[in-house]
């Protein structure tokens, strides 16, 4: 894949493998693949959703490409710039540019600070504002948010679940970062606040130009919000293409598996998962040839063997599968 | 209609708060078929896995049920002495909870405790309890049942888990299984296979379901029928497909419009429900959706307004719906 004038981030052979305890007191290390090889772009504002089920390494390969993980193999441009090349100050002033929200506010916001001081300390920490001007843009980031400026002095744990997370966006977007990774951002909400939260995050990302990386195990929401999904498997991509007809064949059996397991909210249709095998595979020891093929109602004597590539099968449509 | 499985009148289960009693469930009705599945939804603590909880004599301290009647197979579990009520808990009416790791013991393979369970309740030599157990753990998909019942909780997936909590719920044959959020820790692939073999097993043994879940997608795939609760309340009482179809009470709309596979197109904004659950000690007068609901009006903050009936088999409790409560009667 070459990176183009609309990439705003390009990851290539990014990989991340741990080296993990296990046996009998963990005197046999084996090697964990989180994240393997993974060759994905991220376009200028865009909403690039990422699904797959749990521990399939979306949350890795976000902070991969936000460098809070150093990766095994593999690197990730940035504005085509190779992100593992920079000193720490260049570092420190690319962070500006990506941020993070957490799935779970509360154990993501430090308890004993107010809100304005959470809001505030990146302003500090870069040296942007002092004093008097903290506190103009706290207030400023507390309305962008649907917050209230008085709220600056209260503390995390007065606040609901739903608004934890407006003041985990808004810590996010202090810095007016180019990208955003939200991790599972409404996850633990109940569906209306879910509804608020999503409304917001589409508000923010046309006033202020966003581009997201939006990780969600909920179907529903990733096609809501998304403009493109990528489908992860044991570490792996397997499938990006567009939201729009995302649904519709040809899919990765892997993807068409996950849209036809989420129970459909209509009586009169009935869900019809197709039948997968057995559980969910480990890390740990990832089937030879395509990872899925134990799993896979289609699989072939191929797919025991030979693992197969993502390639493109239709414009803009990414798929690693022997037979799509 | 026969005899109502489980039949709740007037329930009110409350903790003690600064300024009286908080009613986490308050005044509430509920009854439930042989062999019907009903669906319980609201947000989070409106007081639905209270209602499960008190329906076993097991609502956490210092919160207790404070009036009303719980009528299983057609006696007051409320009124019934303690000998009595350990043969229904868990035989007669069993719980299957959200994370099964909290409620598996660590320290026991997994077929033990199902086959515990089954000694404590029928006079069997621990050799076929055992047999019993791997039995069960093969109904409800564990792979290699034999085996997999030496495992320990935390050498099993989640789903497999799970599969053990469903074992252990219907070993005993009982007429009501509460499953609360059953499915809401699991992937959803997984998510699909607990939700399928769940209903395999209720059309097998024709036991009563109460499924709690926040999840409308997944009362809409496994009930017939379905119960909206809102701050301890009961607020629309309805079958499935006329609910979806058109829900009546506000709160019930609002559940309904939010969710992003209802929305009419893709990247727009979603309908939403103002505001949050009040918390118990802030609830608002007159109707407790009022502060939230955008059809209020003046009359909506005097008085709370009823559970009436406006069709068979549906109950609204909203202002809007009286007059046609007023008309259904006159009607009849
Ligand atoms: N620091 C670590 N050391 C060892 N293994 C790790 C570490 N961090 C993550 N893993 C493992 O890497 C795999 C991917 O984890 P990751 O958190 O990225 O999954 P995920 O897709 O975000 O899952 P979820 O949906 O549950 O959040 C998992 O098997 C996890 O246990
Ligand atoms: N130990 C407790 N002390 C005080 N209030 C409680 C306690 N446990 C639950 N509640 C309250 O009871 C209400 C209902 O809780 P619950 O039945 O768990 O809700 P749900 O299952 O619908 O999420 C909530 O308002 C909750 O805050
Ligand atoms: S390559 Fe084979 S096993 Fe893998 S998804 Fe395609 S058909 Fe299934
Ligand atoms: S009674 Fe009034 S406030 Fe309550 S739900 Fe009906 S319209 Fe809304
Ligand atoms: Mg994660
Ligand atoms: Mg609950």
């Amino acid at each position: 894949m070459i990176p183009t004038a609309e990439t705003l981030v390009q990851a290539q052979g990014l990989s991340k493998h741990y080296r993990v305890g296990a046996g009998f007191l963990g005197s046999q290390r084996r090697t964990l693949q989180a994240v393997d090889q993974v060759d994905l772009e991220i376009r200028c504002g865009e909403v690039l959703g990422l699904v797959g089920e749990s521990g399939c390494g979306k949350s890795t390969l976000g902070r991969l490409i936000l460098r809070l993980t150093e990766p095994s193999a593999g690197k990730v441009l940035f504005e085509g710039r190779d992100v593992g090349g920079l000193d720490r100050g260049q570092l420190r002033a690319l962070r500006r540019q990506m941020q993070i929200v957490f799935q779970d506010p509360m154990t993501s916001l430090n308890p004993r600070l107010t809100v304005g001081g959470i809001l505030g300390e990146p302003f500090r920490i870069h040296g942007l504002a002092q004093g008097r001007a903290v506190e103009r843009r706290v207030a400023e980031l507390l309305e962008a948010v649907g917050l209230r400026p008085d709220h600056a002095g209260r503390y995390p744990h007065q606040f609901s679940g739903g608004q934890r997370q407006r003041i985990g966006i808004a810590r996010a977007l202090a810095l007016r970062p180019k990208l955003v990774v939200a991790d599972e951002p409404v996850s633990a909400l109940d569906v209306s606040i879910q509804a608020q939260v999503m409304n917001l995050l589409l508000e923010l990302r046309e006033k202020f130009g966003l581009t997201y990386l939006l990780v969600a195990h909920d179907l529903t929401v990733v096609h809501h919000l998304a403009d493109r999904i990528a489908v992860m498997y044991l570490g792996r991509v397997v499938e990006v293409a567009p939201a729009e007809g995302f649904d519709q064949p040809p899919m990765h059996p892997y993807s068409a598996a996950l849209f036809h397991s989420a129970p459909i909210a209509d009586p009169t249709r009935q869900t019809r998962p197709p039948a997968l095998m057995g559980d969910v595979a480990s890390p740990l020891a990832p089937p030879p040839g395509c990872r899925f093929h134990p799993r896979c109602p289609e699989a072939q004597e191929i797919c025991h063997r030979q693992g197969p590539a993502l390639r493109e099968i239709a414009p803009g449509h990414l798929c690693a599968c022997h037979f799509r | 209609m026969s005899q109502p499985l489980l039949d709740i009148k007037g329930l009110v289960t409350a903790f003690p708060g600064r300024g009286g009693e908080l009613r986490a469930v308050d005044e509430l009705d509920l009854s439930l078929q042989p062999a019907e599945v009903l669906g319980l939804v609201g947000e989070s603590g409106c007081g639905k896995s209270l209602t499960a909880l008190s329906v076993l004599g097991l609502a956490p301290p210092p919160g207790r049920v404070r009036a009303g009647s719980i009528f299983f197979e057609g006696r007051d579990l409320l009124t019934l002495p303690e000998p009595e009520l350990r043969q229904i808990r868990g035989a007669r009416v069993s719980m299957v909870f959200q994370e099964p790791m909290t409620s598996l013991n660590p320290v026991f393979s997994v077929g033990r405790q199902v086959a515990e369970l089954v000694a404590a309740h029928q006079d069997l030599p621990p050799a076929e309890a055992w047999a019993r157990a791997v039995e069960m753990l093969g109904r409800v998909g564990v792979p290699e049942p034999a085996a997999r019942a030496r495992a320990y909780p935390h050498q099993l997936s989640g789903g497999l888990r799970q599969r053990v909590m469903i074992a252990m719920a219907l070993i005993l044959d009982p007429r009501l299984v509460m499953a609360d959020e059953p499915t809401t820790a699991l992937d959803v692939t997984i998510q699909a296979q607990i939700l399928d073999l769940l209903r395999r097993l209720q059309q097998d043994s024709g036991v009563g379901v109460l499924l709690i879940t926040h999840n409308l997608a997944v009362v809409a795939q496994m009930a017939s029928r379905l119960a909206v609760m809102y701050t301890g309340r009961l607020v629309e009482e309805a079958p499935v497909a006329g609910l979806f179809a058109e829900p009546l009470h506000p709160y019930a709309a609002g559940l309904l419009a939010c969710l992003p596979a209802r929305a009419p197109r893709r990247g727009q904004r979603l309908p939403t429900i103002k505001g949050v659950v009040p918390p118990l000690d802030a609830l608002p007068p007159g109707c407790k959706f009022s502060d939230r609901c955008p059809r209020a009006f003046a009359a909506c903050r005097e008085a709370e307004p009823d559970l009436v009936e406006v069709a068979p088999g549906r109950r609204v409790r909203c202002f809007l719906h009286h007059d046609q409560a007023r008309q259904a009667r006159r009607a009849a």
